[in-house]
């Protein structure tokens, strides 16, 4: 139903658009060139008009209405049923009762959720309805003001500009709005998790063992949130993705730049750049169909138990994921070297090699440092190949045949098919997704500031 | 007093051997370098070749499926003529099982048999009949998929010569199959469930076509939210904010927006559009919503590329005839811009197809056996789909895995070609 209101909407604007039109003609046919717009402009306010109001009405509406109708819903259940009762215990109800009202039935309901469940059906098919009435009539409304407001000197033009800056400025606004989403979620819970597990034993704790009792009943660990582990698997995991990603990557840079000829660079380079459109999904398959497995039989070979997830293979795959980053920010370092540095060294004489790591390679060093800090970021925060390759416990290791853990890791399997926003161990992922967030959020601004700063000393 | 005080270097003898020996050494040091290079971008294309091939060498075989040709006889009492989709299919199928080895009577060994044929297979029959209810009554020969150890045996992934034990499949099994094969009942045909089924436990009958759809509505989603958004943000920030300490901010802010790890924005939806806006979980228009907003940074730096590439001479020309402002932007400078818009706005939503951890945090990696009917149905994508086989222990799924995979990166590859050719097609060069 929503979707067919949206399209009357959209009818309803084209209609606006065309009464607004032919209103500004007939201005035109009686007036001539006094008219202030062209008509089409008077079609576009009354269709902006129209349109607009309607929409984000709409929209507000969906977001809010299950919200509310929930919170009516618990208030009017019998207070025999909500009296001293938890907040877990308050969305039991609710789930119960909206599975009742979608015929979801398991066992016989009692009668106050049955009843709850009927008001629940009712109230929605009357939001429904009544989101659609006050939507229409709105829209209603708000094309007899613009007609009632179109004139031959009204400026038409003028109104419908005020209209497209206040879209363009919104739009902007919401790509600030989400870094503050993020923020403003991510400390929201993690807070909350902080007053549950004390912060220091959250930092310097030595042992993560997130798996609690749900239930009273159940048989699990205490949970133990001390995330060392999980931060120094992390960068063992992300160090080893840069051992094998910065020399490839930089030599291959510098061999594009220096050596090769335009055509071999025109092949090779976007073949690098396929590697770094492949998903992660795809990369983390590899490391356990492959990679692993080659790498486990290597170990075997020269009689080393290497643990089935270890994080080398993780950590290798990892660089070949930023191997393209690497190369392609360094070819931007190198290029941005003006050509007069190259030719006068070589008039000393220097050879090409000569050239380039005694001139280029300091010249573009910002860049390249730049570049393998945005690299450094991605694998902290990657996700995918991890999830699949590294290992599920946090040990405390800096031993790259060991299976390690990260941070995304943990954030995935304690989220994943588990949705209470009150225990621990949910609450534990904001937490290190706030650090997550952080600590690449950083590494991003000193990365591009390095690499900004770098490039206007040469334009 | 005029003494002269400069030195002349001592003459150096470029053809002395110590000399020659430097050139020596710092020619070699020159070769070692360009040869470093050149052995670098070996390693990373030839990586790039062994996650290639090592997905086609798994992938190839799950394009073609192993099909047994079974005569079914539907019987009537099995099936009543007035209601075929109630009818007890099962018992069809367990009757047309024994009569494919008319001379096997030992009842272990008919337990065996009737394995060869796919679990799904009663299915499979029944909406055959509900298609065709005249044929109730009659006996008729259908190709019924097999199920996955034979489907493996057949594609020679499981070794006949391993001992007994060390294998998924009898020796009795095998004998079966062979006898099967002899009577030139197995075939191989293309495998359209592939693309045609939804996901499934069992490997033979587990296809894509759920993950295509949920796929293809999150993006649809994604799309209409990031595209104007972008596309509105980038012009007011391009063309009429001022240069101030807030836009700048809003620069930086974009900028780092785009390098935002993704499990962030998986961790933001779960957060608020799920829990405080109570959005349905794992539904394709939640899994949109994030997609669009991690692609409208890229959206937005693309976008102000693109407007920054038209020429100043196409605004002053503009401007000079009396176009306002906007009239400038919307007539002018848009319509030029346009092609750059799509070519990054192709690229910004060929990452969000692929982007997969996002999508599991909201709960896009349902179990689900059909294909979702809209954006707030529960679904999967292409790349949570490749996560959940990926994770399955069937041995089936392994080749399972591989085939969506190169599906994902068909759909991929298809999008950047499409994106190359756009730009090629509308280049400009002013």
């Amino acid at each position: 139903m929503t979707g067919y209101l949206f399209l009357a909407i959209l009818a309803l604007s084209l209609v606006a658009f065309y009464v607004g039109r032919s209103t500004a003609n007939r201005f035109v046919a009686a007036h001539g060139a006094e008219v202030h717009s062209r008509p089409l402009y008077h079609g576009a306010f009354a269709a902006v008009w129209v349109g607009l109001p309607a929409l984000i009405l709409v929209v507000l509406w969906l977001l809010s209405q299950d919200g509310v109708i929930d919170r009516l819903i618990l208030a009017s259940l019998p207070s025999s049923l909500t009296e001293g009762a938890s907040t877990s215990q308050l969305s039991l109800y609710l789930s119960e009762i909206k599975n009742v009202a979608s015929g979801r039935i398991f066992s016989e309901p009692s009668p106050e959720i049955r009843a709850a469940a009927e008001r629940y059906q009712r109230w929605h098919a009357i939001a429904g309805w009544a989101m659609v009435v006050v939507a229409l009539s709105v829209s209603t409304i708000a094309l007899y003001l613009a007609r009632v407001r179109m004139a031959p000197k009204f400026r038409a033009r003028q109104n419908f500009e005020r209209a497209l800056d206040i879209i363009m400025i919104t739009s902007a606004v919401v790509a600030i709005l989400v870094t503050i989403g993020i923020i403003v979620s991510l400390t929201y819970e993690a807070l909350q998790f902080f007053m549950l597990v004390p912060p220091q034993e959250f930092f310097f704790g030595l042992n993560w063992e997130p798996q609690i009792a749900i239930r009273e009943d159940q048989v699990a660990g205490t949970g133990a949130f001390g995330a060392v582990p999980v931060f120094t698997g992390t960068l063992l995991i992300a160090a080893i993705a840069l051992i094998v990603a910065v020399p490839i990557g930089l030599l291959s840079a510098l061999y594009l730049v220096e050596f090769a000829s335009e055509r071999f660079r025109g092949i090779v380079k976007p073949i690098l750049e396929i590697l770094a459109g492949v998903p992660t999904v795809v990369y983390g398959f590899f490391a356990i169909l492959t990679v692993a497995p080659a790498i486990r039989e290597a170990g075997s070979l020269i009689g080393l138990s290497i643990s089935p997830n270890s994080a080398l293979a993780a950590g290798g795959v990892m660089g070949i994921m930023i191997l393209p980053f690497i190369s392609s920010l360094s070819d931007d370092a190198l290029r941005a070297v003006p050509q007069s540095m190259r030719d006068g060294s070589f008039a000393l004489g220097a050879t090409r090699a000569e050239t380039i790591t005694r001139v280029l390679l300091p010249a573009a060093l910002p860049g390249i440092v730049g570049g393998v800090l945005l690299a450094a970021s991605r694998a902290i925060g990657e996700t995918m190949i991890v999830v699949m390759a590294a290992g599920l416990t946090a040990t405390l290791t800096a031993n790259p045949l060991d299976g390690v853990t990260t941070v995304t890791v943990q954030i995935v399997t304690l989220l994943i098919g588990d949705t209470s926003f009150d225990n621990p161990k949910t609450l534990s992922a904001f937490a290190l997704g706030l650090v997550l967030f952080v600590s690449t959020l950083c590494l991003n601004v000193l990365a591009l500031r390095i690499v900004r700063r770098y490039r206007e000393k040469y334009e | 007093m005029s003494e002269n005080t400069l030195t002349t270097p001592k003459p150096f003898d470029w053809s002395s051997p110590e000399a020659a020996a430097i050139r020596k050494r710092r020619y070699a040091a020159d070769r070692r370098l360009r040869l470093y290079g050149l052995a670098s971008i070996i390693t990373a294309i030839g990586l790039l070749g062994i996650l290639i091939a090592s997905l086609i060498i798994t992938g190839h075989t799950a394009f073609v499926q192993t099909h047994i040709a079974v005569e079914f006889t539907v019987d009537p009492e099995n099936v009543p003529a007035d209601d075929p989709a109630s009818g007890n299919f099962r018992a069809v199928v367990a009757d047309a099982a024994q009569k494919l080895f008319p001379d096997v009577d030992d009842a272990a060994e008919q337990r065996v048999a009737s394995r060869i044929l796919s679990n799904g297979t009663p299915n499979i029959l029944r909406d055959y009949v509900v298609a065709n209810p005249e044929i109730i009554g009659q006996t008729i020969t259908l190709k019924v998929p097999a199920s996955d150890p034979f489907d493996q045996l057949n594609k020679g992934v499981i070794d006949r010569d391993l001992p007994e034990d060390r294998r998924r499949v009898s020796d009795t099994e095998i004998a079966l199959f062979e006898t099967l094969e002899e009577r030139g009942l197995v075939t191989t045909p293309f495998n359209w469930g592939l693309f045609l089924n939804a996901d499934s436990r069992f490997p033979e009958l587990a296809g894509l076509a759920g993950a295509i759809t949920g796929s293809f509505y999150a993006l649809l989603v994604c799309f209409v939210i990031s595209f104007p958004l972008g596309i509105a943000a980038a012009i007011y920030l391009e063309e009429f904010a001022p240069r101030n300490r807030w836009t700048d901010l809003v620069e930086v802010n974009i900028n780092n927006l785009a390098a935002v790890p993704s499990i962030v924005f998986g961790l933001l939806g779960l957060a608020v559009f799920i829990q405080i806006f109570g959005l349905p979980r794992s539904a394709p228009l939640v899994g949109g919503l994030v997609l669009a907003l991690m692609t409208l940074p890229t959206m937005i730096i693309v976008t102000r590329a693109a407007l920054k590439s038209i020429p100043p001479s196409i605004r002053e020309a503009a401007l000079g005839v009396g176009a306002s402002k906007h009239e400038v932007i919307l007539h002018h400078v848009l319509p030029l811009a346009v092609p750059g818009i799509l070519t990054g706005t192709i690229i910004g939503l060929a990452q969000a197809l692929g982007e997969t951890a996002p999508l599991l945090l909201i709960g896009m990696n349902a179990f689900l056996t059909s294909p979702p009917g809209g954006i707030m149905d529960p679904a999967t994508a292409l790349p949570t789909q490749i996560f959940i086989w990926a994770d399955s222990p069937e041995r089936g799924f392994v080749s399972r895995t591989s085939a969506a995979i190169l599906v994902l990166l068909g759909f991929l590859i298809f999008m950047n070609a499409f994106a190359i050719y756009l730009r090629q097609r509308f280049e400009r060069r002013w």
